[in-house]
């Protein structure tokens, strides 16, 4: 049946063809989708695992049980889900292992673009390159095969242009997938070093097999025509390559981007006149074709950073663009993204920055806190960075600058791992406050159960795990917990918590405002003859809070009726929208 | 037939993802080539958002660039301004006359751009509507991106099965009838500005 799939549903389609039965995944823009759609399967079981290392754990176990197993994560999960590559590297497979690996470049929606292709070098493991959904669903099942029959992880590399693009897909039946006996072998899957060395041989040897496989593996194709340009090329830029530079000259597409096929490449590079090489990011099969010794044309001319289009190859490779370009309005007025009317962490920054705090932050919906107006986080490194940031300043600056700072995480990062940063905080002597904006819900990758929400990937009901419970384990003494809408509650909070010569945790506790269930009180007015424009509530951010020269409004289809507003008004001069339409107090 | 351009432009919540994934099921309804690209995550927290549809008989690159879309299906003004870039000399643009007014404007600190269709209007083939108007009046307020999508139809060359299938496939069953409704509400509307004959 020919279907449209976002790319990361056809991954999942894959994962179901191939008879996978566990899937594990932490969520992250722009991979969240594949296990969202594996989700759906009833054949295979799946989880949001507490972060990427730990999901890749899950899917090695269920590997070494003799099932076909899947992971998936953003380029940035890798890093987390770095230490047991390596050595699953080492022990190989029993049921095939795949792990999906989503790249941001442009970075719509992270805080680097790193390149994975480094990381299947570097691991030794092979990695196949999708172009488009049907190749998702298609590789995701190569990736099973090669993976039993070279004993290794196969890890198989999206771009946000392939992940959240939906092209079309022509399903099959699902693959009758029988369960590998699980088999006792210390040798091959304990690694103490006497057995990891035997292991590096064969890790060396599968390399060079994985060598040959990619000298012949249909993934890897030339397409010859004119033999004046070649394109090698692979993955999304194939098909801007192709878009930009039509069907008349020769193209080799990879599909399999590590190991490389070097006589495949040596061939067709003699086969063209002038080779160039297109690829996003870093100048990874550039690097190796020079080592080759062979003459091409890549980053001298093409980015090393953002996106690539068909436009822009077409510039650097012709020199010039041949479509007209006509004047674009560049004075518009930005459209940033905002958190949303009735955000729960809005009162939160609107007391950072009144009590001027360093806010060491962290990576969530309430990184938006550093975007105008509140202005209000100082830092945003990488999954739980702000706990143990603030943790080193202090030690750094002593005991004054942390009276003044903070660290804010949410609730699903906390658990992803934040909890080893509040430990090195009670560990180590530090008195850091850390505020935890738990709005039940991992909010930014639109709405995955976690941990902390007690509720798994179905949907069903899970054990909830309590932050206070885990803060007072690891040896917090003050744990306050406040509501966010509480402006009084929280600064009082806050100046004690900042005060104390001791590790405190406050957890800022309210739903995310998008959540089924969550309710205010319906739209709020501006009482005209009350109001003095004093700014207080535009101080909130909240886009339904907007001024017309002098006069403040609210934007009565995007208010929610929060009250956060009414709380900061000194005037009274909002009110709830009475039955004649009017404002009352 | 030419490849067809479609870029949907509006804000992070307007439903234009869904608008996108509907065209794109009414083309391949049509037996033809298509890809759809969107941005989630990040962006869609009330900020500009931009969805891409390309159909033809072969589609390599998902992505639209500038000048070359035949279509910009705007669900907001200041984003209707804002994705003009795409827009290829004689292309149509279909837009919903709602003013959303991003934080700097909010704020006090930018001003929204005044008369932004009739501006358009003087540069290319702009269809205006008040799709949420329509979308209340049809019964459900929130389908003011069916009445959009409805609009376009009436641009491109899909038989109403195709589009009606493609509505059936994405929208939950319980809510079929009203968006049908808005999707053909919206047809009507913009119908008898112009037909393009884009898609033959």
């Amino acid at each position: 049946m020919k279907t449209l799939m976002l790319g990361n549903e056809a991954v999942a389609r894959g994962a179901y063809e191939a008879g996978c039965t566990v899937a594990a995944a932490y969520p992250g823009t722009p991979s969240t989708e594949i296990t969202e759609n594996i989700a759906k399967y009833s054949e295979i079981y799946s989880e949001w695992s507490p972060n990427e290392k730990v999901a890749l754990e899950v899917a090695i176990g269920a590997s070494l049980a003799g099932a076909r197993a899947i992971c998936s994560m953003k380029h940035v999960g890798l890093n987390v889900a770095a230490d047991p590559l390596f050595t699953v590297s080492y022990t190989g497979i029993n049921g095939g292992l795949v792990i999906v690996v989503a790249d941001d470049p442009g970075m719509h929606s992270s805080q680097n673009e790193q390149d994975t292709r480094h990381y299947a070098r570097a691991a030794k493991v092979p990695m196949l390159e999708p172009s488009d959904s049907m190749e998702c669903k298609e590789y995701v099942k190569l990736a099973f095969e090669i993976s039993e029959n070279f004993d290794t992880p196969v890890i198989v590399r999206l771009s946000t242009r392939i992940a959240h693009s939906r092209s079309i897909v022509e399903t099959n039946e699902r693959f009758g997938y029988q369960l590998k006996d699980y088999v006792k072998d210390i040798r091959k899957y304990v690694m103490i070093p006497s057995n990891a060395r035997s292991r590096h041989i064969e890790v060396e040897k599968r390399v060079a097999e994985l060598r040959e496989y990619s000298e012949s593996s249909p993934v890897n194709q030339m397409q010859m025509n004119s033999g004046e340009i070649g394109v090698l090329t692979s993955g999304i830029s194939y098909q801007y390559a192709k878009e930009a530079l039509g069907e008349d000259i020769s193209y080799q597409k990879l599909g399999m981007v590590f190991p490389l096929p070097e006589r495949q490449i040596r061939e067709f590079a003699q086969k063209v006149k002038k080779l160039y090489i297109i690829e996003e990011l870093d100048p990874y099969l550039e690097d190796y074709v020079h080592a080759l010794g062979i003459e091409a044309t890549g980053k001298g001319i093409l980015p090393l950073t953002g996106e690539y289009n068909k436009r822009l190859i077409k510039e650097c490779v012709n020199g010039k663009s041949d479509d007209e370009s006509q004047s674009a309005s560049s004075d518009l007025p930005v459209r940033p993204p905002v958190m949303c009317p009735g955000c729960p962490h809005r009162g939160v920054f609107y007391i950072f920055n009144k009590l001027k705090l360093n806010v060491i932050g962290d990576i969530g919906c309430y990184s938006l806190g550093a975007l105008p107006p509140a202005e209000a986080m100082d830092t945003c490194v990488c999954m739980g960075a702000g706990v143990g940031m603030a943790h080193g300043m202090e030690k750094a600056r002593g005991r004054d600058f942390a009276a003044r700072t903070v660290a804010v995480i949410g609730d699903s990062t906390f658990i992803h791992s934040g909890i080893t940063g509040i430990i090195d905080i009670a560990y180590n002597g530090g008195t850091s406050t850390v505020i935890v904006m738990d709005n039940s819900i991992t909010g930014m990758t639109g709405h995955q159960n976690n941990p902390a929400s007690g509720f798994n990937i179905k949907g069903d009901p899970a054990t909830r795990v309590s932050i206070e419970n885990v803060a007072a384990a690891v040896g917090f003494k003050r744990i306050r917990i406040v509501d966010p809408f509480d402006l009084d509650k929280v600064e009082k909070t806050l100046k004690e918590e900042l005060n104390a010569d001791e590790p405190s945790l406050i957890i800022a506790r309210r739903p995310c405002a998008l959540l089924k269930g969550v309710e205010f009180g319906g739209p709020l007015r501006i009482i005209p003859e009350k109001c003095r424009s004093c700014n207080a509530c535009m101080r909130l951010g909240c886009p339904a809070i907007t001024k017309t020269g002098d006069k403040i409004y609210i934007n009565e289809s995007l208010c929610v009726g929060c009250m956060l507003c009414v709380k900061v008004c000194r005037f009274d001069a909002i009110g709830k929208i009475g039955k004649d339409g009017a404002a009352n107090d | 037939m030419t490849d067809i351009n479609i870029v949907i432009a509006g804000v992070g919540g307007q439903g234009t993802v869904l608008a996108g994934c509907v065209i794109g099921r009414a083309a391949l309804g049509c037996g033809l080539d298509v890809k759809v690209s969107e941005i989630h995550g990040m962006a869609q927290r009330g900020g500009s958002v931009v969805t891409f549809v390309k159909i033809g008989r072969n589609i390599f690159s998902p992505v639209i660039e500038e000048n070359s879309a035949d279509i910009v299906l705007a669900f907001e003004q200041l984003e209707a301004s804002r994705s003009e870039k795409y827009l290829r000399k004689d292309g149509v643009m279909i837009i919903n006359d709602q003013q959303i007014d991003p934080m700097p404007v909010a704020a006090g600190k930018a001003k929204y751009p005044e008369n932004i269709c009739e501006t358009l209007s003087k540069k290319y083939h702009v269809a205006s509507l008040n799709a949420h108007e329509i979308a209340t009046n049809s019964g459900l307020a929130k389908a003011a991106n069916i009445v959009m999508l409805g609009a376009v139809s009436a641009y491109l060359e899909f038989d109403d099965a195709a589009w009606f299938d493609a509505l059936k496939n994405i929208i939950p069953e319980k809510y079929l009838d009203v968006n049908i409704k808005a999707f053909v509400a919206g047809k009507s509307e913009s119908k008898g500005d112009l037909k393009h004959g884009i898609l033959e």
